[in-house]
């Protein structure tokens, strides 16, 4: 095991002339189809429908790489940059299998007229799935090229070498370059997955701290967000949405917003209201006027914030065991102490800092849409069922967004301008979600309730655990039904929004990974208020949240130290090596007055990244408040692609999970959503931002796996169990706040 | 409309906006700058700062008539591909940035500051940086990076 230790030095791939030399690529957009170059603003539009392009089967190399007579290897991959340095991260993988350096690697990202249909960028599968398929055709390409190049220097394969692009007789001066072995032509084949790939211990690229290019382009201010993309004859949009879900428009002032200069049509479709401009501030103007004058019909929500919690617990749908023993009597000897405590979580909000944004444009028969989306395939699936388009005669183009942490207004507000495309046909209609209406539509996570039981035998293990969790659904992506698109539910022909049955992701990490004698796990489904979807980790934050704080209170009855305790019934090696490392890095065991610390532990979905952590909070107990001053976290993501991306992902991962545990919940009432700021949706900021350490536990040797939701379970439990060390007061309902701490004890 | 003259990253632009239009659309809209970016449009949220007179101010709230005869700087010209503002290098070098939505107004804060303090302590940096919200949980990155940007101003002398 070879550790990663923190001051690792960062490498730069050096300067790319990356606008200059690339053919079709360019400053990191991919545009076509209305590029085959850009600079700067002043793309041109090129007929559309000629050589409409699709990918290639994914059996082939090339639907995955291409070579170009420079050398130059492009990457192609289904999966979309989310700030977690995926393009990053595959690069690498193909530049280690192919000898490649770097500098002169490039990579294009989710687009369904070119990559694979990879699905969603999602529940941290893409360094598993994508990176997969990338490491096959690589490998793949590197042994043809190296048949090529035998035949080319007529000498033995055998007795050639590679490196940095350029294969070599080791026995005399003959040297070619895999730009002169494909010159324009490109390296034909299938994949072969048994092709012989490189072992890790001689990699040279993968594990290393490679810096992100893109983050070079945000330091200086270039375009590079979905916000940032203006094309030719672009027109601004905005959508009114209702005051509340289900609100009925009454009517809207239509001449006074037609009156306003800019607006070239304000259009109306049921209930579905939207305003386009010329200027961006002309439709905002538009809007603003749309939401003070325009009158609903109101339909209030059935319940305020405050009574959540209790109208979880009362869910009386129907109980399923989803996972452990159907049946089972808890023990009635005296000597086994039981234990029953509730937890709760409050609907908590992606929050992205930028607002939805999305392009679309109706040309000639067909519809592009420049899309943040998390999945390009299934929005266009979904836009065709919208639309009443087929899919051929569309195309999906990712351009990065905001950071979005799962499913949030993404596709809907691509949803919108494919919609207002059609109605506004002929120039790219750009749509922008307000501040407020982003907080006010997105698909929260999920409000959750748990009731955890467990008994302790005499040797002080737990003989039975039962999980019991009441959970909304976590999935309500759009997947080909265009009712999931909040736009396509306020229409005047509305779709109609079927959440499609049990949701998988409320149980996600409610089993324990320990070995107790027995454990029963329930799902209760809740039909809650309020709109939901994926948020990071689904169901994990919470289920992990509660099922660590109860192992330390199971810990305290059992008067064992909470460490041993875990470390007793825990079996597999590398779970019991990062909860061991963090216990050593953090100086868990040191005390001091008026400072708690906690630890918890998962591995994430059970077959993903094992995480360990140590929260720290220091303590006021005259003045009645705290302060998480401290988390330390060791993570074994098992072999590891770039580790500063790797750190910087769980250090994110930390810090946001840290701001929903202490600061987030979302206010409703009936009237509708109350957050619909940052003001009243208070996140975490630098000044409320404990000192963050990572530690990656290396293992060249083992499968990667994914790691970017790691830690959002165990920071949350780590915080309570730390609340606990320091008060004795147990907080079970989320977010953790200093009124929710009981100072006598 | 009429015609207002504004100062930006040292030059004179011309711009045809009506004057209660907000900075950052100007910017955006009229000069097509890409860093300025609309987050909230409430002065909460800070991915619209611009730098008026020195200062950090965020630009959705400023109208564009009250910046006639100011000085108004974007990140665009803090430096580019071949010359960063160390503090730009700093960022990159400490990869302090997820997705980089927050990007901008981190800068732009942390820039002002370091024209203000050569030895800004971490209290300091905390405090100019307040004003900006980071989601994807970048902040302890970017407090190295700022760290970071002092030592390299001090070296550059
Ligand atoms: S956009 Fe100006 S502060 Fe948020
Ligand atoms: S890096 Fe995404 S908001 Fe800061």
């Amino acid at each position: 095991m070879v550790e990663n230790t923190n001051n690792e030095k960062l490498i730069n791939k050096g300067r790319r002339d990356f606008i200059k030399s690339s053919g079709y690529l360019m400053v990191g957009f991919n545009l076509f189809p209305i590029v085959s170059c850009v600079q700067g603003n002043q793309a041109e539009t090129k007929n559309l429908n000629e050589e409409f392009p699709r990918p290639l089967d994914a059996n082939q190399i090339n639907a995955w790489l291409k070579i170009d007579e420079k050398g130059l290897v492009t990457v192609m991959t289904g999966k979309m940059e989310l700030g977690q340095g995926i393009k990053t991260a595959l690069q690498q993988i193909a530049a280690e299998e192919l000898d490649v350096s770097m500098d002169n690697m490039r990579i294009l990202i989710a687009d369904t007229g070119i990559t694979q249909d990879e699905r969603y960028t999602a529940g941290s599968g893409s360094i598993e799935g994508s990176g997969g398929s990338i490491r096959n055709a690589a490998a793949t390409a590197r042994q043809l090229l190296l048949e090529m190049a035998a035949k080319k220097l007529e000498v033995n394969e055998n007795q050639l070498s590679i490196k940095d692009g350029i294969v070599s007789d080791m026995n005399s001066t003959k040297t070619i370059s895999y730009g002169a072995l494909v010159q324009n032509q490109q390296i034909d084949g299938k994949t072969n997955e048994a092709v012989k790939k490189k072992d890790p211990a001689a990699y040279k690229i993968v594990g290393r701290p490679i810096l992100r290019e893109d983050i070079r382009n945000l330091v200086l201010g270039n375009e590079h967000f979905i916000h940032d993309l203006r094309l030719p004859e672009m027109v601004h949009a905005r959508v009114l949405r209702p005051p509340v879900y289900k609100a009925k428009i009454k009517s809207i002032p239509e001449t006074e917003v037609k009156s306003i200069p800019g607006v070239l049509s304000l259009i109306r479709d049921g209930n579905y209201i939207a305003v386009i401009a010329d200027e961006e501030y002309a439709a905002v103007k538009a809007l603003k006027v749309l939401k003070e004058k325009s009158v609903w019909e109101k339909h209030p929500l059935s319940l305020d914030d405050p009574n959540l919690k209790e109208a979880i617990f009362k869910s009386d749908e129907k109980e399923q065991v989803v996972d452990g023993e159907k049946q089972f009597a808890w023990a009635s000897d005296a000597q086994f102490k039981t234990l029953e405590a509730s937890y709760f979580r409050p609907y908590h909000m992606h929050g992205s800092i930028g607002p939805s944004c999305a392009i679309a444009m109706w040309k000639e028969d067909f519809l592009t849409i420049w899309s943040p989306s998390q999945g390009v395939y299934p929005l266009r699936r979904t836009v065709s069922d919208l639309l009443k388009i087929p899919e051929e005669k569309i195309r999906a183009i990712g351009v990065p967004g905001s950071g979005c942490y799962g499913h949030n207004g993404a596709d809907d507000v691509s949803a919108d301008a494919a919609l207002l495309a059609i109605k506004f046909p002929g120039r790219p209609v750009r749509v922008q979600w307000m501040r407020e209406d982003e907080h006010s539509w997105e698909p929260y996570g999920s409000a959750m309730g748990f009731t955890l039981k467990a008994q302790i035998d005499r040797e002080k293990k737990v003989s039975f655990w039962q999980t019991k969790l009441w959970s909304d659904t976590h999935s309500t992506r759009p997947n080909g039904k265009a009712g999931h698109f909040i736009g396509a539910r306020h229409l005047d022909q509305p779709f109609n929004f079927d959440a499609g049955g049990f949701s998988g992701g409320s149980y996600r990490n409610a089993t324990p990974l320990y070995n107790f004698g027995g454990k029963q796990i329930i799902s209760i489904p809740f039909v809650g208020p309020l709109r939901t979807s994926a948020l990071r980790s689904l169901g994990a934050y919470a289920n992990i949240f509660a099922l660590e704080s109860f192992m330390d209170e199971l810990a305290y009855l059992a008067e064992r130290d909470v460490v041993q305790f875990r470390l007793d019934q825990l079996e597999d090696p590398r779970a019991r090596a990062v909860i061991e490392e963090v216990v050593e890095k953090s100086d868990f065991k040191s005390k001091s007055s008026n400072v708690g610390k906690g630890l918890a532990f998962s591995r994430y979905k059970k077959t993903a990244a094992y995480l360990a952590v140590v929260a720290e909070v220091k303590i006021d107990p005259v003045g009645k408040t705290f302060r998480c001053s401290k988390l330390t976290a060791v993570i074994d993501a098992g072999q590891v692609i770039n580790s500063d991306g790797l750190k910087n992902q769980t250090e994110g991962g930390m810090i946001q999970s840290a701001s929903w545990t202490l600061k987030e919940y979302v206010r409703f009432n009936a009237q509708g959503i109350k957050s619909t700021s940052w003001e009243t949706y208070p996140i975490f900021r630098f000044e409320d931002v404990p000192k963050i350490e990572v530690l990656v536990l290396d293992r060249p040797q083992e499968k990667a796996l994914g790691a970017g939701e790691a830690a959002q379970g165990p920071v949350a439990a780590a915080i309570a169990n730390a609340i606990f060390d320091a008060t004795k007061s147990r907080v079970r309902d989320l977010p953790i706040t200093p009124d929710k701490i009981q100072w006598s004890r | 409309m009429p015609e207002i003259i504004l100062e930006i990253n040292g030059k004179e632009e011309k711009l045809d906006v009506d004057p209660k239009t907000p900075l950052l659309y100007a910017l955006r809209g009229n000069l097509s700058l890409n860093a300025p970016k609309f987050g909230c449009g409430l002065g909460q949220c800070g991915t619209c700062m611009v730098l008026v007179n020195g200062s950090p101010q965020p630009s959705c709230l400023l109208t564009c008539e009250s910046m006639s005869g100011k000085s108004i700087r974007t990140l665009e010209d803090l430096g580019n591909e071949e010359k960063m503002d160390p503090v730009q290098e700093a960022f990159f070098e400490k990869q302090a940035a997820q997705c980089g939505f927050c990007t901008n107004g981190m800068i732009i804060c942390a820039k002002a500051l370091l024209e203000q303090h050569s030895e800004p302590t971490t209290a300091d940096i905390t405090n100019a940086l307040n004003r900006v919200l980071c989601r994807c949980g970048s902040h302890s990155r970017i407090l190295d990076a700022v760290k970071y940007a002092v030592n390299l101003k001090r070296n550059q002398g």
